[in-house]
């Protein structure tokens, strides 16, 4: 028998969370257009990871490319433990992929869509027939599923889509902009959607053009503009890598405003409002080090607000575009 | 305790087989589900039927036999060529069908998932050629009743001639499927389709080659569908066969192998 055996080896790697998907260097160009200029991934299994990006960045060619429906110029990857090269097909039994177009036959019903995949899973009939109808339940489609898909609105289609990806119980599933053209009510039912998923244990890949989305969903986040990843992160870290966050005090009367903007370093005054800015990264360090200094000084804020960048500023600061000053609406 | 053995893997074969005919059954569906394009397509060969006999037929029947043939002589003359059309205009179905079904979203879906590679274009192909089939049994069905007979031919003729119009709508079927592949739109697909209806007409299909002009003999003798029609009309009617047996043979296993190739070499292609 072989003496390869190891007793310990069923306990050996619990600490390590493997990667779902690792990407290294990854390349591919259309012509003398470079759309992906060596991009290295590291997704933790059982996490969900977003791709950020303006329309162009190279979303969805990296979604095609980890989901071996293109082959990359260069580089390497794994998915689910499998190379993508020399083992797309153990890619394929280990994935799912939602594109940012439905995937649905919209000839057949919504039903024989979901038998479909369960034959190509190999399913038994029996099998196929229980994981279909338990689907269509789950994502709210049992009334229309022996309706022809083509009739189904975007939203429908969009969680026939999901149901059909499902079938094959994938670990890692890919989601390329599930949630473009939606309206705000589907939008929100496929981010539960998501949630769900996760709590499963599986692994979500998802391509975004909406900071919103990604500050929901993912536990990391990383930015793609013009072929390169320009930062990757959580969305905490991500907007700590931005100037913009200021504390910002409001006094009761001009006596307390005129000994505080003594007190402070730094300060931009608004003499109008009784309000004073201070740069700071909102960190618990540096609100500290602005309360001691008021406290000491006797002086007491009649208002005490934090500006952390959101993603947005993140995303117009990385991606090369103007950073719009800052709005109104995220200063109150 | 010892390496616990993978999961024996089905045979490559019969997971072959098994998606293959996962596939077929959705392009039956499709067909199914929406006639309409079957019937239009079977309409062409039952109305040219009914044109060139009813109508043209008089005139048409002067032509051939030394011009003592009669309306009856002269279905008998055209039967055998309607029947291969029929597989001609059957195919233009399966290359829009191809094209169309390759601008949908489930083909990438289809691809992105461990199915076998070749199940896809299979599935259109043994579609296609049932389809074909059902169509040849219509339209000589309306041949037969519109009296049509065939005369003398034994059962062994019979098998061979059903053998011929299987081989010939695979090999149609196969180059369509290639035409398909390579529109990129179903308009475009049925555009590059049109010759599988167009040379049935300039073929023997309707009237001898010895009677058009000579210049243009040699494209009505050199094209796949006179090989084949005169091989049927040899076996169904007992006239001559000669070479057109091989021929035929030839061109349809030529053009079956051609159109795999083709079809294989573009579906195998990373999608744009």
């Amino acid at each position: 028998m072989p003496s390869s055996v190891m007793p310990t080896s069923r306990h050996s790697d619990v600490p390590h969370v493997p990667a779902a998907v690792s990407a290294t260097g990854l390349r591919k160009s259309y012509g003398d257009r470079t759309v992906l200029d060596g991009i290295d991934l590291h997704i933790p299994a059982g996490s969900v990871f977003a791709l950020l990006g303006p329309n162009g960045a190279g979303k969805t060619t990296t979604v095609r490319i980890l989901s071996t429906l293109i082959a990359a110029d260069g580089g390497q990857a794994t998915v689910a433990g499998h190379d993508l090269a020399t083992d797309p097909q153990a890619v394929r039994a280990a994935i799912g992929v939602t594109g940012q177009f439905s995937a649905v036959d919209g000839l057949i019903t919504g039903e024989e869509n979901m038998l479909l995949m369960a034959d190509l899973h190999h399913l038994s009939r029996r099998e196929g027939r229980r994981v279909a109808a338990g689907l269509l339940e789950r994502f709210d489609l049992t009334e229309a599923a022996k309706k022809p898909a083509s009739t189904y609105s975007g939203g429908m289609k969009r969680r026939l889509d999901i149901a059909m990806t499902l079938v094959g119980d994938p670990r890692v599933i890919f989601l390329d902009e599930p949630t473009t053209g939606l309206d705000p009510r589907s939008r929100h039912n496929m981010w539960q959607i998501i949630r769900e998923l996760v709590t499963g244990g599986v692994t979500v890949f998802l391509t975004t053009q909406y900071l919103e989305e990604a500050d929901e969903l993912a536990d990391r986040i990383a930015v793609l503009n013009d072929g390169r990843i320009a930062a990757e992160g959580t969305a905490e870290e991500l907007k700590r890598l931005v100037p913009g966050g200021h504390v910002r005090l409001r006094f009761a009367g001009p006596a307390a405003y005129r000994s505080a903007a003594g007190a402070l370093r730094g300060v931009v005054r608004d003499d109008e409002s009784l309000t004073l800015q201070i740069p700071s990264d909102g960190s618990q360090r540096a609100l500290r080090s602005v309360l001691d200094r008021l406290d000491s000084a006797g002086i007491e804020a009649d208002e005490l607000t934090v500006h952390t960048p959101d993603l947005d500023d993140v995303f117009f600061a990385l991606t090369g575009g103007v950073v719009p000053t800052q709005s109104e609406e995220t200063v109150r | 305790m010892s390496t616990p053995l993978a999961p024996a893997r089905p045979a490559r074969i019969s997971l072959a087989v098994r998606d293959s005919s996962t596939m077929l059954r959705r392009n039956l569906l499709h067909a199914r589900r929406y006639p309409s394009m079957t019937l239009n397509l079977l309409l062409t060969p039952v109305m040219m039927l009914l044109l060139f006999v009813y109508i043209f037929g008089d005139v048409m029947s002067a032509g051939i036999g030394g011009g003592g043939a009669d309306r009856s002589a002269y279905i008998a003359y055209i039967v055998p060529g309607l029947l291969l059309m029929t597989i001609g205009s059957t195919t233009i179905g399966t290359a829009v069908a191809v094209s169309m079904d390759m601008t949908e979203g489930i083909i990438a879906r289809f691809r992105t998932m461990s199915v076998h590679r070749g199940a896809v274009l299979v599935g259109h192909v043994v579609g296609s050629v049932l389809q074909s089939v059902a169509s040849v049994v219509l339209v000589g069905a309306v041949a037969v009743a519109i009296g049509f007979r065939s005369t003398d031919a034994t059962v062994l003729e019979w098998l061979a001639a059903a053998g011929l119009l299987g081989l010939f709508a695979l090999a149609l079927t196969w180059i369509a499927v290639g035409m398909g592949l390579v529109g990129p739109n179903p308009e475009a697909a049925s555009n590059n389709a049109m010759p599988l209806i167009l040379l049935p007409l300039l073929s023997s299909a309707f009237v001898p080659v010895d009677a058009m002009p000579g210049w243009f003999r040699p494209i009505a003798e050199y094209q796949p569908f006179t090989p084949a029609i005169e091989t049927l009309r040899g076996l169904l009617l007992g006239t001559e066969i000669g070479h057109n047996g091989w021929l035929a043979v030839a061109w349809c296993v030529g053009l079956a192998v051609l159109g795999y190739a083709w079809s294989k070499s573009r579906f195998d292609r990373d999608p744009k």
